[in-house]
């Protein structure tokens, strides 16, 4: 019985585990835009606010870009990157499906385009105003 | 020489000069092979083609790309950042991949492909303005004249210069 559980059934339970979370990873990281804006209010401990997002989105913040700068004013066509002129698809999830649906993915280009344009990260006020404002923009 | 001999030697010029022609127009058509079509690593399309086009790896020599790839957060201007695994499998196929263009021994300038010799060289005739027209912007948006780039062909015969 011993012999059983310590040679078979444990490490067989581990595999298992194991295999299950590293197909599970990408699962974890899939999200809906609502989901990540309710994790982002989360954190900030208060409300969105949709016009200060647009607000943000808009407005340079004492360096050479805005967000808009490459994705446009009213992000619901496609941007021109500012410095290549790469296309852009459409930021605003009614606009484009892909749009915030995987949390790491958004991390990432918060992090490092809050970089070029504000010289910091994103709070996770900033965040949340700024998707909420995207998630107004209907067709 | 008899009309015969001459008109015989005639043609057999004409045929060495016809088939000299057509090997340099083989030639020719091979310039978008040269670039050595490797195949995309797709985390390279994904990660490294989002706000350029997705340079061939073969352009550059290793030490450009490795500069590049240790200076990620301060790439030409922007924020290019990522994970450190990301970066290490990235850096190690660009490693792989490099340098394979000819003439790439040297590294260019800032590490910018625009700024090789033989890019300057390839591209003397285009004159300063086409490469401010809002419709192509910078010498690095290859995809505005070579519009299959992405694809790693580069043929001039398939340039189209927008307005």
């Amino acid at each position: 019985m011993k012999f059983f559980f310590l040679n078979l059934f444990f490490p067989a339970l581990l595999a298992v585990l194991g295999l299950a979370s590293a197909t599970l990873t990408p699962v974890v990281q899939a999200a809906t835009p609502a989901e990540l804006l309710s994790g982002y209010t989360a954190q900030a401990a208060s409300p969105a606010v949709p016009s200060r997002g647009q607000q943000f989105f808009t407005s340079r913040h004492g360096r050479e870009w805005s967000c808009s700068s490459c994705h446009g004013m009213v992000p619901t066509q496609a941007g021109k990157h500012a410095a290549t002129g790469k296309s852009i698809t459409p930021l605003a999830p009614a606009f484009n499906p892909e749009r915030f649906t995987n949390s790491a993915k958004t991390e990432k280009w918060f992090r490092r385009n809050c970089n070029d344009v504000v010289g910091r990260e994103c709070s996770a006020a900033e965040k949340a105003d700024i998707l909420s404002w995207l998630l107004t923009l209907k067709p | 020489m008899s009309f015969r001999s001459y008109s015989r030697a005639l043609l057999a010029m004409m045929g060495l000069f016809g088939a000299f022609g057509g090997m340099q127009t083989a030639l020719a058509d091979d310039h978008g092979g040269r670039t050595s079509r490797v195949p995309l690593l797709p985390k390279y399309q994904e990660e490294c083609a989002a706000c350029h086009v997705a340079y061939p790896p073969g352009m550059l020599p290793q030490a450009s790309w490795q500069r590049i790839m240790n200076n990620l957060p301060r790439h030409y201007g922007t924020d290019a950042s990522l994970d450190a695994a990301t970066v290490r499998e990235l850096s190690s196929w660009l490693d792989a991949n490099a340098g394979t263009y000819k003439r790439v021994a040297e590294a260019p300038p800032q590490d910018r492909i625009t700024r090789s010799a033989w890019f300057i060289r390839k591209h003397d005739e285009v004159s300063e303005s086409v490469w401010k027209r809002p419709s192509v912007k910078s010498a690095s948006n290859c995809i505005a004249c070579h519009t299959q780039a992405n694809q790693g062909v580069f043929n001039e015969h398939d340039v189209r210069i927008p307005r």
